[in-house]
């Protein structure tokens, strides 16, 4: 597995941030000098890739696709696939995001102002589509199985791993690269910020991202990539990579209603489908990963589906983009990675900013101050606009 | 602009912007082949062109232009076409 988020660079750097129960938010300023209602952003670094790509790949790479690429090195180095490797294997990659914005945004401010389309530049066009992730990693890592985009909103990634999932159950595909990648500048998020979605809280951005809490008031945009591996078994023994977990279930569902209101009824289907593929009961559950964004109404419908699902049994339950923000297109992907870190590190990441619950939150075990303790099985949940839901169960990799 | 600042600003943005190595950019050598252009490239070409010395090449010009004494010697003319317009 590999990340590149607004807690850290690389997994070492994020596993630390999770443990400590560091924000990643600040208060990015250019964006009220856009006319944003709320400047909070998860921000990260941009990375350097001149030396390591040449100038056509980079030209051709979105912002989304920087992130990505190295999130993807970083897997590759720890699942010990290499070049030659995937030259001599069919390996695949599904990939969730769901736009390219700022590619797009730029190339009409160009074409408005020249009037001729050639000034736009050879890169744009590869870096415009939706699909810029996956169209770019597949030629740099000369990938020769699945070549697809998943794009489902915030759920867009957890759907990639669980569709992954699928094609290696099913043997169609032996490996798989999965992740999910989410744009940060200031364009993307423009019309986002104009539903009045995010939360105004900029005196205090560490604070502001405060999922389940009674004070919650929206979500805070994020960004970056993350990266997994999935595979056969065969397949990761052959080349002796070290297993990090295996997927065992995957639920998703439709909620049937309103484009941006959720409801109870379908998150409820997904975590059902999700323990019913995995062939476990709520009480297999060590620990859940909310999908939580701070906003008043999607956390209580999603505390309100835990609670009817795992009641009595009260599982641990954190929201980690108490510290990142919504990393939107990469949460699902992102929130995995976040969650094997801390089965390997037998440590719960803290929901920061959980002050004081609300009358459905109290309804659940929502760890606020990091956990010390095993995970043996964990499941994570991911949400989108137009009802999109996605739930994933991993568990520990036993001989 | 006099033709040896024209030259520079060529061999500068060959540099900064194609990643040529400088030592590669001799007059004689064949532009094509130096630069590894394919058709991609010839869209950057137009960009860097019209952002440097302000005017738009059309793709049908670089057919005449191999080596690049072709290529400075078009930019030159451009150049000097376009300052004559503004004198």
């Amino acid at each position: 597995m590999g990340i590149y988020s607004c807690i850290g660079k690389n997994l070492e750097e994020v596993s630390a941030s999770l443990f400590e129960g560091k924000s990643g938010i600040i208060f990015d300023a250019p964006r009220k000098d856009l006319g944003f209602r709320s400047a909070l952003t998860g921000m990260v670094e941009t990375p350097v890739l001149k030396g390591k790509l040449d100038r056509r790949q980079r030209l051709c790479m979105a912002e989304e696709v920087d992130y990505a690429y190295v999130a993807t090195v970083e897997a590759l180095q720890q699942a010990r696939m290499d070049e030659q490797y995937m030259a001599d294997h069919e390996i695949g990659i599904l990939y969730g995001n769901d736009s390219s914005a700022k590619a797009v945004i730029e190339a009409v401010d160009i074409s408005r102002a020249k009037k001729d389309n050639t000034l736009i530049g050879s890169g744009s066009i590869f870096q415009s589509m939706n699909s810029t992730v996956t169209m770019n990693l597949s030629t740099i890592f000369k990938l020769k199985g699945i070549n697809l985009t998943v794009s489902a909103a915030c759920a867009s990634s957890s759907h990639a791993i669980g569709l992954g999932y699928f094609l290696i159950k099913s043997g169609m595909q032996d490996a798989i690269i999965c992740g999910g990648a989410q744009e940060i500048n200031n364009f993307v998020m423009g019309s986002f910020d104009g539903i009045s979605a995010f939360s105004i809280r900029e005196n205090s951005p560490s604070q502001s991202s405060r999922p389940f809490d009674k004070d919650r008031d929206g979500l805070v945009p994020s960004g970056g990539a993350a990266t997994i591996i999935i595979e056969s078994l065969a397949s990761a023994q052959r080349r002796g990579a070290p297993i990090l977990a295996e997927v065992i279930g995957y639920g998703f569902s439709s909620n049937g209603e309103h484009i941006i209101q959720p409801n109870v009824e379908g998150p409820t289907r997904s975590l059902n489908k999700a323990l019913a593929d995995a062939g476990l009961q709520a009480k297999d559950i060590d620990y859940i990963n909310a999908h939580a964004t701070s906003t008043p109404l999607g956390d209580s419908c999603e505390a309100k589906a835990m609670d009817g699902v795992f009641g009595q049994y009260k599982p641990p339950i954190s929201s980690t983009k108490s510290m990142t923000g919504h990393e939107c297109w990469m949460a699902g992907a992102s929130e995995v990675v976040y969650s094997l870190l801390m089965m390997h590190n037998d440590f719960i990441a803290p929901n920061i900013n959980f002050e004081t619950p609300d009358e459905d939150s109290a309804k659940l075990n929502i760890v606020s101050k990091t956990k010390e303790q095993k995970i043996d099985t964990f499941l994570s949940n991911s949400f989108g606009f137009g009802g999109t839901n996605s739930t994933l169960i991993v568990t520990k990799f036993k001989q | 602009m006099t033709n040896e600042q024209i030259i520079e600003k060529i061999n500068e943005f060959l540099v900064e912007e194609f990643e040529v190595d400088a030592e590669k950019i001799l007059p004689e050598a064949v532009l094509k082949d130096t630069l590894g252009l394919d058709s991609l490239d010839y869209v950057d070409l137009v960009v860097v062109i019209e952002s440097t010395f302000g005017f738009k090449v059309k793709g049908e010009d670089f057919v005449g232009i191999s080596t690049f004494q072709d290529f400075y010697d078009y930019i030159i003319v451009k150049v000097n076409e376009k300052n004559q317009v503004v004198a």
